[in-house]
């Protein structure tokens, strides 16, 4: 069969699954949009190519699909960096398609030409440069084999604009991948396996460290049949949350720069750490040299550049993870970990007294309770697409996900603005869920234009801003350690129900805690998107908090309420 | 310590971009970095010197085999390996000092490949240790010139098998014959 290069793009795409794109469309990019009207596709045409990459990512990590972005040469693509970074760091399965001027201009400085395979090179797990239409099937073949394989990631495909106008025969079959394409595939080895599985039987004190790579594995089942058969209490990380119920017993709460006091205490005293499917960050660890100082650690990791890496381990085990957890479900069995159970049930009654839920209505409204109102109202089910900050951390800490994929949000590159296109990209791939943004005032307008194409496409989403005039984190951290010097951080905003209202987005001011689960049930009952503007504690701090670089257990700790009438410590 | 790998990676554009890129950004020196083609059709050969400890070179590989185009990584550094850099010098040769250089040129069994009235051009093979001994003792005449290329590497002995896993260079080969080859 005879097809132009953009036909064939458009006839792979549909023969890999996709059903919604997000995109911009531009010059180069003109011949695919003009081909994309004869296939059954869904296009998002975005407000910037920066939320298509984030919209992708949204949809690939609520629905475990290949996100697509479009976009077109030169200023298109470049916008698109941010979001492909973010893709990468996260490890989420995107693809990005790029137009580019015409093969005989490239390296003419051409308008609106640009070296976005050069650009894109160390932020993509591979890209490719097409310049003809009979390498179009066999590259979009195996850049979805490539996204999704191994450790996921984004892969960007350039296409010559006159790659996509001549024509090429085409053939799905012949375009087949060669295997090697999809990376080596590892397996336990069994020597590893077995010293795992008698570390894991002699511990007194051990530990599960959970990770995305579990819901990027399918192996949360896995997880949670080795924790009930183990009786193993699990910490997880800020993308592991949801990998295991948070109502289950032996799940402790998120681990890190501002994890659950007992959590991180509890690593710092266990005699094992079972580390799945996460990658010891900088903001896990805190000061290497201090981490875990008691503890054996088995490391499970589909990707074994991750093994060893920031932390020296006695087992590392480069594996799926459902294969290698499954592998070692026959050979356990319960543990007696009544007294490494008893003590940190101990931690937690000491942190239960700090517990910003203790407070009493003093007629401040903490971001804390929104939130958890917030979890209450929705009946914990809802996806919860967050930005980067404060807001992010006391989603963390006060929204309990009980299945995974419900929270999205950007880890590894904490990328602001990510949340209210990603949570477009959530809303496309599972369009029955609740979706909802929290995010702040600072990186809600990053990306607030993405507002228009909520209403363009006709979407259920409701938005929380946390708004308390600051970039709040950034904020806290001058607090700490700058003595208060408020550099740059008081943040003047719009007038965001006004600014809702000019969208056709029905929004209300919440200022009150006693207005919170009112308006939160009337946003869930309205049939179109809703907008909740939460005037916060302005000078409220995350807790606890391990300072960058300090030992994991030295953490600052919220005063206790007891002595305290507000949250700010002054 | 001094790591090498061989590399063989695609023949494909941008191929060469993609390794550095990674060492670069994973924040490695390379010492030395060779590509050309190997003997398959369509394979190139990468020979990349860098400074690494052990640990750090087991992750490069590891790093190295996540690049589509890279089809195996072998960490030579602890294999018997022959090395070889190879350098075109040129020395101010009059016709008074031109049997004495190339008297030189000879002991060090490099090769005059071109004569001027005033110059010679010398290519030489070997140990990086001998293109700088070769260097120094004709630094007097007046080198004009140097060109050199960075380092290739062989293992000797049977061929090296690809590899099955992640492990460092040491356990990924086959066990080679060393005491057929030697030193020259």
């Amino acid at each position: 069969m005879r097809l132009t290069g953009a036909e064939i793009l458009w006839d792979c795409l549909v023969r890999e699954g996709v059903t919604d794109v997000f995109g911009y469309p531009g010059g180069a990019i003109l011949p695919a949009y003009d081909a994309m009207l004869k296939y059954p596709i869904r296009h998002v045409l975005v407000r910037h190519e920066q939320g298509a990459t984030h919209m992708a990512d949204g949809y690939a990590r609520a629905s475990g699909k290949v996100g697509v972005a479009v976009a077109t040469s030169g200023p298109g693509a470049t916008n698109m960096v941010t979001g492909i970074a973010t893709a990468m760091l996260d490890s989420s399965p995107i693809v990005c398609i790029t137009g580019q001027v015409g093969s005989r201009l490239i390296g003419s400085d051409a308008f609106q030409e640009t070296d976005i395979t050069g650009i894109t090179l160390p932020v993509t797990k591979h890209n490719y440069l097409v310049t003809r239409a009979d390498e179009v099937a066999e590259t979009v073949r195996e850049a979805f084999l490539v996204a999704q394989s191994g450790r996921p990631g984004p892969v960007l495909i350039d296409i010559t604009k006159d790659a996509q106008q001549s024509s090429a025969e085409f053939d799905w079959d012949a375009a087949a991948p060669p295997s090697s394409s999809a990376g080596r595939h590892p397996h336990p080895r069994e020597a590893d396996m077995r010293q795992a599985i008698e570390l894991i039987r002699s511990a007194r004190r051990p530990l599960v460290l959970a990770g995305h790579g579990l819901m990027l594995a399918n192996a949360t089942e896995a997880l949670r049949n080795f924790v009930d058969a183990t009786g193993v209490p699990v910490a997880v990380t800020l993308l592991g949350i949801g990998c295991l119920p948070a109502s289950h017993p032996l799940n402790l709460g998120m681990m890190g720069m501002h994890g659950e006091a007992w959590v991180n205490t509890a690593i710092q005293e266990a005699d094992l750490l079972i580390a799945l499917g996460m990658r010891f960050d900088d903001r896990v660890t805190g000061n290497l040299k201090n981490y875990a100082p008691n503890a054996r650690k088995i490391h499970v990791d589909i990707d074994p550049a991750e093994i060893g890496k920031n932390v020296p381990v006695d087992v590392g085990i480069t594996a799926d993870l459902r294969e290698a957890i499954e592998a070692w479900l026959p050979s356990i069995e319960r543990l007696d970990l009544g007294e490494w159970l008893g003590r940190i049930d101990a931690l937690k009654g000491d942190s239960a007294v700090r517990d910003i839920q203790k407070l009493p209505d003093d007629g401040h409204l903490y971001a804390a309770h929104v939130i958890n109102d917030i979890w209450r109202a929705t009946n914990g089910q809802a996806v919860v697409v967050t930005d980067v900050g404060q807001h992010q951390m006391w989603e963390a800490q006060y929204y309990h996900h009980d299945q995974p994929r419900t929270l999205i949000t950007s880890g590894g590159l904490g990328t602001m603005g990510f949340a209210l296109p990603a949570a477009i990209g959530a809303k496309m791939a599972r369009p029955d869920a609740e979706v909802w943004v929290i995010a702040g005032d600072g990186g809600f307008q990053m990306t607030l234009c993405e507002l228009a194409t909520i209403q363009q496409e006709r979407l259920k989403v409701n938005i929380a801003i946390i708004n308390n005039g600051y970039l709040g984190m950034v904020r806290q951290w001058q607090e700490f350690f700058y003595e208060r010097r408020y550099a740059a951080t008081p943040l003047l905003s719009p007038d965001f129900v006004k600014l809702a209202d000019a969208y056709g987005i029905q929004a209300q001011r919440v200022t009150a805690r006693r207005d919170v689960v009112p308006a939160v049930e009337a946003a869930r009952a309205h049939d179109g998107a809703v907008l909740l503007d939460f005037r916060v504690e302005q000078e409220d701090s995350v807790y606890p908090m391990v300072p960058a670089g300090a030992d994991l257990h030295k953490m600052i700790r919220r005063p206790s309420p007891l002595a305290e009438t507000g949250a700010d410590r002054s | 310590m001094s790591i090498t790998f061989v590399v063989e990676v695609a023949d494909k554009p941008g191929v060469l971009n993609r390794v550095s890129s990674l060492v670069r950004r994973r924040g490695y020196n390379i010492e030395s970095l060779t590509v050309g083609h190997a003997g398959t059709p369509g394979v190139s050969r990468i020979t990349l010197v860098m400074e690494a400890n052990p640990d750090a070179a087991a992750r490069i590989e590891a790093n190295l085999y996540k690049l589509v185009h890279v089809q195996r990584v072998i960490n030579v550094s602890d294999l018997p390996t022959v090395y070889r850099h190879l350098a075109l010098i040129k020395v101010a040769a009059s016709a008074e000092s031109r049997s004495q250089v190339m008297q030189l040129v000879d002991v060090f069994r490099a090769r005059v490949v071109d004569v001027a009235p005033d110059s010679l051009i010398i290519e030489i093979t070997g140990a990086d240790e001998k293109i700088d001994g070769l260097l120094e003792i004709l630094r007097p005449f007046g080198v004009l010139e140097v060109a050199k290329t960075g380092c290739l590497a062989m293992v000797r002995g049977a061929s090296i098998r690809p590899t099955s896993s992640a492990t460092s260079g040491g356990s990924s080969a086959d066990p080679v014959d060393a005491a057929v080859s030697f030193s020259v």
